[in-house]
């Protein structure tokens, strides 16, 4: 019980480094090129900016959870 | 990180770790989570205006997420979920339309202060004492169903609005539950009544009404509500975007810490029956009720 609490642990923080890593990534690639666009789009399209808002942060979610799910997968069964 | 939407510099790891925290609520207890990120945005010299929208579009992501952790777990009824939605978004309007009505009359804050103040507290007392009733119950018995064990000392209550025969009747094989569409109407039109009137998600009421006015098992409302809340959010976060209150950047870097915390408090929910995760609940609308109580004391919007 103890060895797969310690198991769960481990994995959890490796697949915390790795998505820290990546996320960070994403910050300064994705965000940056975006920002500019986004800023024109809520300035002068409202209605454009709303539907690619929802767009952005749904497919943003859908995107994160895959790749959280994957690298628990992928971590969790090289652990064990 | 600036963000040029909303004219703010914030630390993107400030924002990663509220999502987080924020995520973990979400997953566990299915809600939105605002009583914490209006405040921690607010913290941040964020415009009010842009809080409110920024925060709808976070709960967005962060419910995607946690609904679909849920999904896989078993614990969303899809046709509950979109009957829900329907109801939610008729409130929402109806109490928006009602702050309207109250910003004419010049008492906007001191009656949404003590109406919230006044809601909060009472969920808060009877969840209290029910969830602590059943758990009493049910150290006396024995126990067979395990961990998603979830029994609920109010059901005689909840039975009797079940057998009430307005017509048409639907039937919820995922809940195992027939009710009248009514009912259900009424349980999603009050909770986004709530919503548009005080603001965010409005999980605090939604979830347990599901629980004891509906009959839904505590694991299944969670992620119902997780998922009736990514159709309600997003309608709002569309208006919210269309007013200028938006700021999608930020709402995107918040939703990279909620996409971990969603589904680890997700997943914790396994491990806990249903009146241990009401009891639990208790304390989020007593929190809600003190940041009123502190912004009606001091003058200052947190």
């Amino acid at each position: 019980m103890k060895r797969d609490t310690a198991q769960t642990v481990r994995a959890f923080l490796v697949e915390l480094v790795i998505y820290a890593v990546l996320v960070i990534g994403y910050f300064f690639l994705v965000l940056h090129f975006l920002g500019g666009w986004l800023y024109n789009l809520e300035q002068h399209h409202r209605y454009t900016y709303a539907g690619t808002a929802i767009l952005l942060i749904i497919g943003q979610a859908v995107v994160l959870e895959n790749v959280t799910s994957m690298l628990l997968r992928l971590i969790r069964g090289r652990t064990e | 990180m600036f963000f040029p939407i909303s004219h703010s510099h914030i630390s993107p790891l400030y924002l990663a770790i509220i999502g987080f925290l924020i995520g973990i609520l979400g997953g566990f207890f299915g809600v939105g989570g605002s009583f914490i990120a209006g405040p921690a945005l607010r913290a941040m010299g964020v415009d009010w205006n842009f809080a409110v929208g920024t925060d709808l579009a976070h709960i967005v992501g962060k419910s995607v997420v946690a609904a679909k952790r849920h999904r896989a777990l078993g614990n969303v009824d899809l046709k509950l979920g979109l009957l829900m939605a329907v109801g939610t978004i008729g409130g929402a309007e109806c109490g928006a339309q009602l702050i309207q009505i109250l910003k004419r009359t010049g008492n906007v804050n001191f009656v949404v202060s003590i109406v919230s103040i006044a809601v909060y507290v009472s969920i808060s007392s009877f969840m209290i004492w029910e969830s602590r009733k059943t758990l009493r119950n049910q150290t006396g018995k024995k126990r067979t169903s395990g961990n998603k064990s979830d029994e609920s000392a109010f059901k005689h209550v909840t039975r009797r609005i079940q057998r009430l025969r307005l017509a048409p009747m639907v039937h919820l094989p995922v809940s195992g539950v027939r009710i009248s569409l009514w009912i259900i109407i009424i349980v999603s039109f009050i909770g986004g009544l709530f919503s548009g009137f005080l603001g965010g998600g409005a999980g605090y009421i939604r979830m347990p009404s599901m629980v004891y006015v509906l009959g839904i098992p505590t694991h299944l409302a969670v992620g119902t509500d997780l998922f009736e809340i990514i159709i309600s959010a997003s309608y709002g976060t569309f208006t919210h975007a269309v007013k200028g209150n938006v700021d999608i950047l930020i709402a995107l870097v918040m939703n990279t810490g909620a996409a971990i915390g969603a589904q680890i408090g997700a997943i914790s929910t396994q491990y806990f029956a249903g009146p241990k995760i009401r009891l639990a609940f208790v304390p989020l609308p007593l929190i809600g009720a003190a940041i009123v109580i502190y912004t009606m004391v001091t003058g200052h919007k947190l």
